[in-house]
């Protein structure tokens, strides 16, 4: 189930009205429904959502439409524009003490992702130099930690913990002059999960603020919350004073719209968020890139940024000289193919792509494996060829295709398959030439992240 | 305090934030207009019912005036009460058991909502009916995620069913089925990872276990049990779906709905999933987790 994205909402909503010149209140206002539950279908809390559209509409009643844009185009890019602008405009880091250690306390609900987000932090800090100490507050969950020694472990970061039995203040009190002892510079204190609405363990971490007077306190939010997120966010930051906030599981199909609710309440930035299980999954916080997601936009600049990435310039300028030339062999193909995977899995890649949406879920458990096996496939195919047959198909008759099957570990219809697909490939690619006719060549259609 | 009262409790904040606020509404208006129905909506939508059940429930309101089964805004809160009834009761609720051997009962859903801990009250709760409960440590993923369900099978007197972290989870399942049936085991709880339904590896995975308790007792998993957790918004549906697509869910299981205001949750599960809910958590206890009754729940959720 995958909510239709604002985009293609507003595009139906505004089919009659191409080519008006200026945007009437009614059509404002019905739009603003669509914007209304797109925002609602994101988990944005209701209030927020109030607040938040009936700023845009002010902005939007009266709007010149150019010529360039199309209505929708008109709205959403002053949607997104508030949207982004809420979200805190651009990134913020995190709070670092002139005199270390730095104390970071990691606070939250119980299952938001606090204790894999504390690892995930000291091997970020760690990788820029900082000597990280984790210290195990969570005296309640089973194995909690445990879970976090063996985090420790895996990141060759030391973890502070202490017999069980002790409290959990002074485990924050007694791991800070520790820290300075061993010259730790920054110590993160994983706090156990707790009700908002517990005033006992509330106090708890009010004590514990008290005793180490912790430059950041970070509130872990799991990214699928729904409206209560904006209760939770209060609750946290009326007691404890917030710093900031990380978004954990972000790498699910979750709209993220708790982002928007708990930066509205609270005002506090968003610093970092949760991209996956990996302890190397944590990124930056971009508000454009969550605005977009909440929008159901998809995510191109990260997409853009992910291909810059792993597109090598030189590659992309010699692969396109060969297009032109229409010396694409199955190597460059096979090439081509690693590059697309080096950029994630085909189901990250279309969950980047707005309007994709729909296809994904077309996609879904048709014959396309978003596993990257499919790919694999073609890649042991294509490397059971021998040399010469790569460069010329023709060559590749019944009795190789078998060998080639027997070599990859794949059938006959496998490889037929795949030589089909490069055959049409390269047939699509000469169509392309002769539309542009041939004077520009491929020089002229290139991809946004070929320079 | 038995345990409708403790439902009582729990759902306090619900009532409050729905039936409450539906009750306040209603007096502040002489007549029905588009304002009340407004109010009404964003009531729906921020006990967490879902955008869609809101549309359905305010579909419902709009017709029953048409039909004028509602007249004055006073008929609307005993019309709302008896839409969300029917939806709550719609299906059967029950827990499937095993008619003869181990009842295999898979817990699945996504990283943090409480699945080892789910286990763990539940094995409470049969090891409290006198039932003999083995625990499969099949979350190989996590850290110490082993050792947490090896606490929870001493607390409650279950043996666990372990192997190394990192090692493969359809084979601890595999070993923990043909132990339940050799020891006489009555029910067995298979824990599995934490894993987001969008990736597929890892819902390949979890056909794999599934299919691997299916060959060993064709009838099992009995129950395969998608555990939610209530603070979740609206990607449960998500979840739902995607999650089915790899194990057959037979129910849910509700957690972390104590003390604040997402009951609703439950009535969006019910009409938005068609999906029975089996049980649900209303505190931290160990005996906080229960068996879902729909009548107790919507009679919790409605009466002062």
């Amino acid at each position: 189930m995958i909510f239709e994205g604002l985009a293609d909402r507003l595009q139906a909503t505004f089919k009659k009205l191409r080519g008006h010149g200026r945007l009437t209140e009614d059509d404002v206002n019905e739009a603003m429904r669509e914007v209304r539950m797109a925002l609602l279908e994101a988990d944005v809390n209701f209030k927020v959502v109030k607040d938040f559209v009936k700023r845009v509409q002010e902005r939007a009643i009266g709007q010149d439409i150019l010529a360039t844009l199309t209505p929708a185009q008109v709205v959403i890019k002053i949607v997104n524009e508030e949207l982004t602008a809420l979200m805190g405009g651009s990134q913020s880091r995190l709070n670092i003490s002139s005199v270390p250690p730095t104390v970071i306390m990691m606070v939250g609900l119980q299952g938001a992702g606090k204790t894999t987000t504390a690892g995930k932090l000291g091997l970020a800090l760690k990788k820029q130099g900082k000597h990280p100490l984790l210290v195990a507050a969570d005296i309640y969950r089973p194995a909690a930690v445990k879970q976090l020694q063996v985090i420790g472990g895996q990141l060759d970061i030391p973890v502070y913990a202490m017999k069980p039995g002790t409290d959990a203040v002074t485990i924050a009190k007694t791991a800070v002059p520790y820290a300075t002892a061993h010259a730790a510079d920054v110590v993160i204190i994983d706090t156990a999960g707790r009700l908002h609405i517990n005033e006992e363990l509330m106090q708890e971490l009010k004590s514990i603020k008290a005793e180490v007077k912790p430059q950041e306190i970070l509130l872990v939010v799991d990214a699928m919350t729904g409206q209560d997120a904006v209760n939770v966010a209060e609750s946290f930051n009326g007691d404890l004073g917030l710093d900031g906030v990380v978004l954990t599981k972000l790498d699910g199909d979750a709209r993220g719209g708790a982002a928007l609710s708990v930066k509205a309440v609270t005002g506090c930035p968003i610093k970092f968020v949760g991209m996956g299980e990996k302890l190397e999954a944590l990124e930056p916080f971009y508000p454009d890139r969550m605005a977009s997601r909440i929008l159901g936009m998809g995510d191109v600049l990260s997409l853009i940024e992910k291909a810059q990435d792993v597109y090598d310039v030189e590659e992309a300028k010699k692969m396109e000289k060969k297009f032109r030339k229409d010396e694409f062999t199955l190597d460059d193909f096979l090439s081509q193919l690693q590059q697309v995977r080096k950029m994630g899995s085909f189901e990250q890649i279309l969950g980047m792509l707005p309007g994709m949406g729909n296809l994904k879920k077309q996609l879904d458990g048709v014959d396309v494996d978003f596993n990257g096996k499919e790919i694999k496939h073609v890649e042991a195919i294509i490397r059971s060829m021998t040399s010469a047959e790569r460069a010329d198909i023709t060559l590749i008759n019944g009795s190789r295709r078998k060998r080639i099957a027997l070599g990859s570990g794949t059938r006959v219809q496998d490889v037929n398959k795949v030589i089909k697909q490069f055959a049409d490939m390269k047939k699509m690619m000469k169509q392309m030439q002769k539309m542009r006719g041939g004077r520009k060549g491929f020089g002229s259609f290139k991809m946004p992240f070929m320079h | 305090m038995g345990f409708f009262d403790k439902l009582k409790k729990g759902l306090a904040k619900t009532r409050e934030s729905l039936t409450g606020k539906i009750e306040k509404l209603v007096l502040g208006y002489a007549d029905i207009d588009d304002d009340l129905l407004d109010e009404l909506e964003e009531t729906l939508i921020m006990a967490d019912v879902g955008v869609k059940t809101t549309e359905k429930l305010m579909q419902a309101v709009r017709q029953g005036i048409k039909q004028k089964k509602i007249n004055s805004p006073d008929d609307l809160k005993p019309f709302l009460e008896q839409t969300i009834r029917d939806m709550l009761v719609s299906g059967t609720d029950e827990v499937r058991l095993a008619a003869q051997g181990p009842t295999v009962m898979l817990v699945i859903g996504v990283n943090g909502v409480g699945k080892t801990t789910t286990i763990g009250k539940l094995s409470a709760y049969y090891r409290g009916q006198g039932k003999k409960v083995m625990l499969a440590a099949a979350d190989t993923f996590r850290a110490a995620a082993i050792d947490q369900l090896e606490i929870w099978g001493q607390r409650t007197g279950a043996e666990v069913i372990r192997h190394e972290e990192g090692s493969d989870p359809a084979a601890v399942a595999y070993d923990a089925v043909l132990a339940a049936k050799a020891r006489g085991v009555d029910i067995l709880f298979v824990d599995t990872a934490g894993r987001l339904q969008t990736k597929s590896n890892l819902m390949e995975e979890l056909k794999k276990i599934n299919r691997v308790i299916q060959r060993e007792i064709p009838e099992a998993p009995h129950e395969t049990l998608l555990v939610l957790d209530a603070t979740t918004g609206q990607n449960a549906i998500s979840q739902a779906d995607l999650f089915s697509q790899a194990a057959p869910i037979s129910g849910v299981v509700l957690t972390k709905l104590d003390g604040t205001a997402k009951g609703g949750v439950v009535i969006g599960i019910k009409a938005e999933l068609s999906m029975p809910v089996k049980w649900i958590g209303v505190g931290e206890a160990v005996d906080d987790l229960r068996p879902f009754v729909a009548a107790d729940f919507a009679k919790a959720l409605f009466e002062k």
